[in-house]
């Protein structure tokens, strides 16, 4: 997952008549633009182009290929708010942040207390770092290839890995449907395979962010008899904080554009119940009758993206002034 | 806060820097150690079930509990998935497009941070934002306009139009990171060189990029991973059974009805297996890089 060093930049770069800071006599700053010509012509045609397109689709109604565009004014956007699937997708959302962003950081911030802490301290740093190591590894497998491996383990017969091994606890033929079975179970699927993939972000950033911290001050609170609890609540929670929110940052962003897990797992299924809106987009686009709508959701998705960071840059900056 | 720095700890200076390891471990501690091993192994699990299966015969498979042991080593599944899919080919467009986007993403962040940070050309604050949102965009706004570019230039089912298309995402992410950098790059390296005589080009290619080699080497190894676990936009992009990657090939695999249990075990043990051989390469960059990324 990607991490973004967001805000903070804007300081430091923000007086537009800095000069460049390779001295040279006479030497314009027009020269520079050259550097973003490949960039800008990139950025343009990749992304912008694609963006503006979606846009504009979003106010018509089209059936793709040859047909002709109608304008649709705002049909598009007032359908979105009585549509069921898109309203779905979006509560799901809910609970794809509950098994991407606090669930993980949650765990992560225990995790990494008691890897850092204990294990590293007082029994081997080379442990410490192995089981960091290993609580990381499922960040960096494809989300594909994770979703493949647990739809094995919840095939719905007697091939599951789950079901076999129920039936051997049970001692009776368990032979569920996780995955297209029902909402309840299908949701949970999606959800734990998030928590398992999403584990490791928030631990290697955690531990990462503890050894800013000075050990004085854990050994002073120790001798004051403050306990291991109290301890994590008044010296380590305030110390990982700035952490603490580029961690929740990054992962709301990237829980509402997730796609992958609930295209491997469910299909969006049952009975469409478990879309999400990147999953509905998506599907709009390949399966539906028009392409205005679809892109009506995509673009409903980029903007609640864009207002998300807008609004976590906004709070960060705020908590930031008052710091200071 | 203030409080606790001057509480006895400091002032008697009793207790020595070692003295955490001298302290003789408490039965509490040991159950903590034992319950991080535990969720380790929790992690690991899924990857161990794998393991265990892959090697069974689809009979062995079928009347065994999955946390059994093999009858014995047997290798149908992975020789009907060898056989049935083109495993090496979709090995290779893997590594041929991340490794591509790799180079061409840092190239492409070097050279727009170089005008930000170097440069300070105007408007610059206006220019970082724009290429954090080319970063936030979700893919499925992206997706249908340019399928339709890559139709009509012909470059669908080409590794190209996902080279091309992740370039430009991942170097957004690399112009936003690396901009910050040079903006505190010594100015008075800068000013030896200039003094040299040396151009703005010969500047960036022999004496900037020498020294931020290292973060460029950490955006790298990044691009290529991120790059190499994407999903939705090749899946888009590339329809042609020889130009699938590894993580479509696998879904591919998993979509199709006949496909036997064994197989797709022995298939996904193998998807994981290039990305294990690079975390263990990689290990160190990685833990570096994400932190790098996160704390300021």
């Amino acid at each position: 997952m990607a991490s973004l060093p967001l805000v903070r930049e804007k300081r430091r770069t923000r007086r537009p008549q800095d000069p460049a800071r390779i001295p040279e006599r006479g030497g314009s700053r027009l020269g520079y633009w050259l550097y973003f010509i490949p960039g800008a012509i990139l950025v343009g045609a990749i992304i912008f182009y694609p963006l503006l397109r979606n846009l504009r689709l979003s106010f018509f109604h089209w059936r793709g290929g040859r047909a002709e565009e109608e304008f649709a004014g705002l049909d598009n956007w007032i359908a979105l708010f009585s549509d069921t699937e898109f309203l779905q997708s979006f509560k799901n959302i809910f609970l794809v942040i509950l098994a991407m962003v606090i669930i993980p950081t949650l765990v992560g911030l225990v995790v990494s207390a008691l890897l850092f802490d204990v294990v590293g301290r007082r029994f081997s740093g080379k442990l410490s770092s192995f089981l960091r190591a290993t609580y990381y590894l499922p960040q960096i497998l494809p989300i594909a290839v994770a979703g493949v491996m647990f739809s094995w383990i919840l095939k719905p017969n007697d091939q599951g890995v789950l079901n076999q091994f129920l039936s051997a606890i049970t001692g009776t033929d368990v032979a569920i449907n996780w995955l297209g079975g029902s909402y309840g179970t299908a949701m949970g699927s999606v959800m734990v395979l998030m928590v398992w993939i999403q584990i490791g972000y928030p631990v290697v950033i955690f531990m990462a962010a503890l050894q800013r911290v000075e050990p004085q001050l854990y050994e002073a609170a120790e001798l004051d008899g403050a306990n291991w609890f109290q301890r994590f609540r008044a010296i380590t929670l305030p110390m990982i904080r700035p952490e603490v929110f580029v961690v929740s940052l990054t992962t709301t962003i990237a829980a509402l554009k997730v796609f992958a897990p609930v295209f491997i797992l469910t299909a969006g299924g049952p009975n469409k119940s478990t879309y999400v809106p990147s999953f509905y987009a998506y599907n709009e686009f390949i399966n539906g009758t028009d392409k205005g709508y679809a892109a009506a959701i995509a673009s409903a998705i980029t903007i609640v993206v864009f207002v998300v960071a807008v609004i976590f840059i906004r709070v960060q900056n705020a908590a930031e002034r008052k710091d200071a | 806060m203030t409080t606790l720095t001057t509480s006895p700890a400091t002032a008697s200076g009793t207790p020595k820097p070692d003295h955490n390891k001298t302290r003789p471990r408490t039965p509490s501690e040991w159950i903590l150690m034992i319950l991080a091993v535990l969720g380790a192994l929790l992690v690991v699990f899924p990857m161990l079930l794998l393991l265990l299966n892959a090697f069974k015969s689809p009979a062995d498979y079928a009347n065994s509990s999955p946390l059994d042991f093999p009858e014995a080593l047997d290798f149908t599944g992975i020789q009907t998935f060898w056989e049935t899919q083109n495993f090496p080919r979709a090995l290779w467009n893997s590594i041929f497009i991340s490794g591509m986007v790799a180079i061409l993403a840092v190239i492409l962040s070097v050279l727009n941070s170089f005008a930000i940070g170097i440069g300070r050309v105007k408007g610059r604050t206006w220019i970082v934002l724009v290429f954090l949102m080319a970063n936030l965009i979700p893919q499925e706004m992206l997706f249908d306009p340019l399928f339709r570019l890559y139709d009509d230039l012909g470059l669908l089912s080409n590794p190209w139009s996902v080279i091309i298309t992740f370039t430009v995402i991942q170097s957004a992410f690399g112009t936003y990171l690396l901009a910050s950098l040079l903006g505190t790059f010594p100015k008075e390296i800068l000013e030896a060189a200039a003094v040299d005589g040396a151009s703005r080009w010969r500047i960036l290619r022999s004496v900037i990029v020498p020294i931020v080699r290292p973060t460029l080497s950490v955006l790298m190894v990044f691009f290529f991973i991120w790059t190499w676990n994407e999903f939705l936009l090749p899946l888009a992009f590339l329809n042609s059974s020889d130009s699938l990657t590894v993580p479509l090939l696998l879904e591919q695999l998993n979509g199709e009805r006949q496909t036997d249990t064994t197989t797709l075990i022995a298939g996904t043990l193998i998807s994981i297996i290039p990305t294990i051989i690079f975390f263990l390469i990689f290990q160190r960059t990685l833990t570096r890089g994400i932190t790098a990324g996160a704390v300021k």
